[in-house]
C-alpha cells in the first residue's frame, strides 16, 4: 500500500471532503496553496490573525446551514478564541433546544518536542474534554488521521481535531479508495495479554516501541489507541483492563485533570473491571510544568518508551 | 410597526411582573425605551435575513416575527418554548425566521453573526445579515476583529449598535474616547452613520441604505442608534440604578412609541385615539395568551436533560 505522511493525509482528507460537499469552506490565517488551487478563494480564505473572531463566524456559517473548517494552527491560538468555543460553540445547540445544528470543524496541533518552548508545546485537549457539546480527535497515524478527519467534518456537530506536531513527518499506509473512522472507537494498535497501555497520540507509537522491549522481558503489552477523546470508547478500553487486569496511561499532557486521569477513572468505577485489576492504575505524563525550551529540561517534561516501559515494570511486580 | 413597538413593551413589561412574581427564572434584561431600533431595523429586512441579538433579546425576536406563545412559554421554562426550556430569557433564538440568538455574553454574537454574512457571500442569494449590539460590546474584541473581516471581505452585514449610554452602571462616556461608536467606522474604512434611535422612521431608513449597500456587495456600515433604556439593567428588585434622575426623565420625554403615536395622531386620519387604544387591548390580549399558552404548558421533562448535547 502507498505511504503518505499524516500532514498530507489530512489535507486528503479536506480536498476529498470539500470536493464532495460544497458547503465546506476553510478559513485560516493562513491559506493552504493546495486547497487554494482548487477550490478558489473564496472557499478557501486567509483571514486577518482573529481567531476569536475566526471561531465565532463558524458558529454563525454553520447554522447557516454550511460546514465551516477553521484551523486554528496551534492549539495556543484558540485560547484568544475560548470564549466562542466555550460559551457559544460547546452550548449553542442545547441552550437553543437542538434546533439546528452547527458542523464545524476546528483544527489545531498538539504536543511538544520541537523546543518551541512553552506557549507552542501545549496538549490541552483536557480543558475542552471538560465541556459538554464538543467532539474531539487525537489520530496518531496517517491513516487515522485521514479517516477521522472525514468523519468529522461529516459530523453534525463543532468537533476538535488536535493533531500531533511530532506526528507531522510520520509517514504510514493509507489505501487510494475512500474510507472514514467512526467516533467512539478505539484501535488496539497491539494485542498482548499482561498489561494495558492506553497510549494518546505520538504517545501510542512510543507505547509500541515500549512493548517491543518489554516482549524481551517476557511481557505482553496490549496497546490502546482510543483516537477519539469525546466520545470515548469506554467499552474497548475496559475490555481490554478486564482481560489483562494492568493499566497503564500514557499521555504527553500533564496529569491533573487530564485525559489519562479520565481513562484511569473510567476503568476504576467500574465494579467488574475494578475487580479484575491486579495492581494499581499508573499514569505516565508530562511534568505539571510550563513546557521549557532547552533541551536538557524539555526532555525530562515529556514521557516517553523509556518511562513507559519503567511503569509497566512497576504495574507487573505490584502485589 | 406602532404594533410591533407596543407588542415589544406590554411582553416586557408582564414578563418583568412574572419574573418579580416569581414565574419566570433566572433574570430579564427589558428592552423598553429601545423599540425603535429592533422594530425599525427588522422592518428594513427580508425574512430570510438573519440578526444575532444580545441579553437584551426579546425586541429583537419580536421585531424580527417571533412567535409570542413560544417566547412566553421559553421564559417560563416550559417544553413548548423556542428552547424547549433550555435556555430562557438570554437565549431565544429562531433559525426558521433568521434569529440566531439572544447572548450571554456581551459582544458575544458579533462574530457569529458575522459568520452567516460570510455564508451569505458564499452563497450568493442576497442574503444580509445584522448585528445587534451595545455601547459596551463595541469596547470589545469581537466587535473590531468582526468588522475589521466585514470590511476586509466587503461581507454583506450591518452592524447596528444600540447606544444606551451606560454598560449596566457605567457610563459609556468613561468607556469610550470617542463621542460616537459610529466613529470608530472610519478605523475599518466602512460607513458610520449615528441616528436618533428614539425616531423609528430615521432608523429604517439608515437601515434600508445599508441593506442596500450590503446586497450591492458593497460591503458592511455601522449605524449607531442613540437611545436609552427605560428601565434598570435587569428586572432583579435589588438591581442597582446609578444614572442620574433628571437624564432618565428627559429621555422619558422622548420615548420611541409616544413619539410615533403623536406623529400618527397628527397627520389627519392615520391614528384616531380609539384605533390605538384598540390595537393596545389587541396586543394585551396576545400577551395574555401568551401567558395562557404558557402556563398551560408543562415543563420538560427531567428525562429530557440530555437530549440536544450533540445534534445526531
Amino acid at each position: 500500500m502507498r505511504q503518505i505522511s499524516y500532514a498530507a493525509a489530512g489535507m486528503e482528507a479536506f480536498i476529498e471532503e470539500m470536493e464532495r460537499d460544497p458547503t465546506t469552506f476553510h478559513l485560516s490565517t493562513d491559506a493552504p496553496p493546495p486547497l487554494v488551487e482548487r477550490f478558489g478563494t473564496s472557499r478557501v480564505r486567509g483571514t486577518p490573525i482573529a481567531e476569536g473572531a475566526l471561531t465565532g463566524m463558524a458558529i454563525g456559517a454553520a447554522g447557516s446551514g454550511f460546514r465551516p473548517i477553521i484551523d486554528w494552527r496551534m492549539v495556543t491560538f484558540s485560547f484568544v478564541a475560548m470564549d466562542q468555543v466555550v460559551n457559544q460553540a460547546s452550548k449553542i445547540h442545547y441552550m437553543f433546544g437542538g434546533q439546528t445544528k452547527f458542523p464545524i470543524l476546528y483544527r489545531c496541533t498538539v504536543g511538544g518536542g520541537l523546543r518551541m518552548a512553552a506557549q507552542h508545546s501545549q496538549s490541552p485537549y483536557s480543558m475542552f474534554m471538560n465541556l459538554a457539546g464538543l467532539k474531539m480527535i487525537l489520530p496518531s497515524t496517517p491513516y487515522d488521521t485521514k479517516g477521522l478527519l472525514k468523519t468529522a467534518i461529516r459530523d453534525n456537530n463543532p468537533v476538535i481535531s488536535f493533531e500531533s506536531t511530532r506526528l507531522l513527518t510520520m509517514m504510514g499506509e493509507v489505501p487510494e479508495e475512500e474510507y472514514t473512522i467512526p467516533f467512539g472507537v478505539a484501535d488496539i494498535k497491539r494485542e498482548g495479554k499482561d498489561v494495558t497501555i492506553v497510549a494518546l497520540a505520538w504517545l501510542v507509537h512510543e507505547a509500541l516501541a515500549a512493548a517491543e522491549t518489554l516482549e524481551a522481558e517476557g511481557i505482553s503489552v496490549e496497546v490502546v489507541d482510543p483516537r477519539t477523546l469525546v466520545p470515548m470508547d469506554t467499552e474497548t478500553i475496559r475490555a481490554s483492563v478486564r482481560k489483562t487486569g494492568r493499566l497503564v496511561v500514557a499521555d504527553e499532557a500533564g496529569p491533573t485533570c487530564g485525559a489519562s486521569a479520565e481513562i484511569a477513572t473510567l476503568v476504576t468505577e467500574d465494579s467488574a473491571t475494578f475487580k479484575c485489576l491486579k495492581a494499581s492504575v499508573r499514569r505516565v505524563c508530562a511534568l505539571q510544568v510550563p513546557i521549557p525550551y532547552s533541551p536538557t529540561l524539555e526532555d525530562v517534561v515529556f514521557p516517553n518508551r523509556e518511562k513507559i516501559a519503567a511503569a509497566v515494570r512497576v504495574v507487573m511486580t505490584e502485589a | 410597526m406602532l404594533r410591533l413597538m407596543q407588542t415589544i413593551r406590554r411582553f416586557e413589561e408582564r414578563a418583568s411582573t412574572d419574573y418579580v412574581a416569581g414565574d419566570i427564572y433566572g433574570t430579564v434584561h427589558c428592552y423598553i425605551g429601545e423599540e425603535a431600533v429592533a422594530v425599525g431595523v427588522c422592518s428594513a429586512l427580508n425574512r430570510d435575513d438573519q440578526i444575532i441579538s444580545t441579553h437584551r433579546g426579546h425586541g429583537h425576536c419580536i421585531a424580527k416575527g417571533a412567535d409570542l406563545n413560544r417566547m412566553m412559554a421559553e421564559l417560563y421554562g416550559r417544553e413548548t418554548g423556542y428552547c424547549k426550556g433550555k435556555g430562557g430569557s438570554m437565549h431565544i433564538a429562531d433559525f426558521d425566521i433568521g434569529m440566531l440568538g439572544a447572548n450571554g455574553i456581551v459582544a458575544g454574537g458579533i462574530s457569529i453573526i458575522t459568520g452567516a454574512g460570510l455564508a451569505a457571500q458564499i452563497e450568493g442569494k442576497g442574503r444580509v445579515a445584522v448585528s445587534f449590539f451595545g455601547d459596551g460590546a463595541s469596547c470589545a474584541g469581537p466587535f473590531h476583529e468582526s468588522l475589521n473581516i466585514a470590511a476586509a471581505w466587503k461581507l454583506p452585514m450591518v452592524y447596528v449598535c444600540e447606544n444606551n449610554l451606560w454598560a449596566v452602571n457605567t457610563a459609556a462616556s468613561t468607556t469610550l474616547a470617542v463621542q460616537d461608536v459610529a466613529a470608530r467606522a472610519a478605523g475599518y474604512g466602512i460607513p458610520g452613520i449615528v441616528v436618533d434611535g428614539n425616531d423609528i422612521f430615521a432608523v429604517h431608513a439608515a437601515t434600508t441604505e445599508a441593506v442596500a449597500r450590503a446586497r450591492a456587495g458593497d460591503g458592511p456600515t455601522l449605524i449607531e442608534c442613540k437611545t436609552y433604556r427605560h428601565r434598570r439593567h435587569t428586572e432583579r428588585p435589588s438591581q442597582p440604578d446609578v444614572r442620574p434622575q433628571a437624564e432618565i426623565d428627559a429621555w422619558m420625554k422622548k420615548d420611541p412609541i409616544d413619539r410615533l403615536v403623536d406623529h400618527l395622531q397628527a397627520q389627519q386620519g392615520q391614528l384616531s385615539v380609539e384605533e390605538w387604544q384598540a390595537m393596545d387591548a389587541e396586543i394585551l390580549q396576545q400577551v395574555e395568551d401568551s401567558v395562557s399558552f404558557a402556563k398551560a404548558s408543562a415543563f420538560p421533562s427531567p428525562d429530557r436533560v440530555t437530549d440536544d448535547v450533540f445534534a445526531a
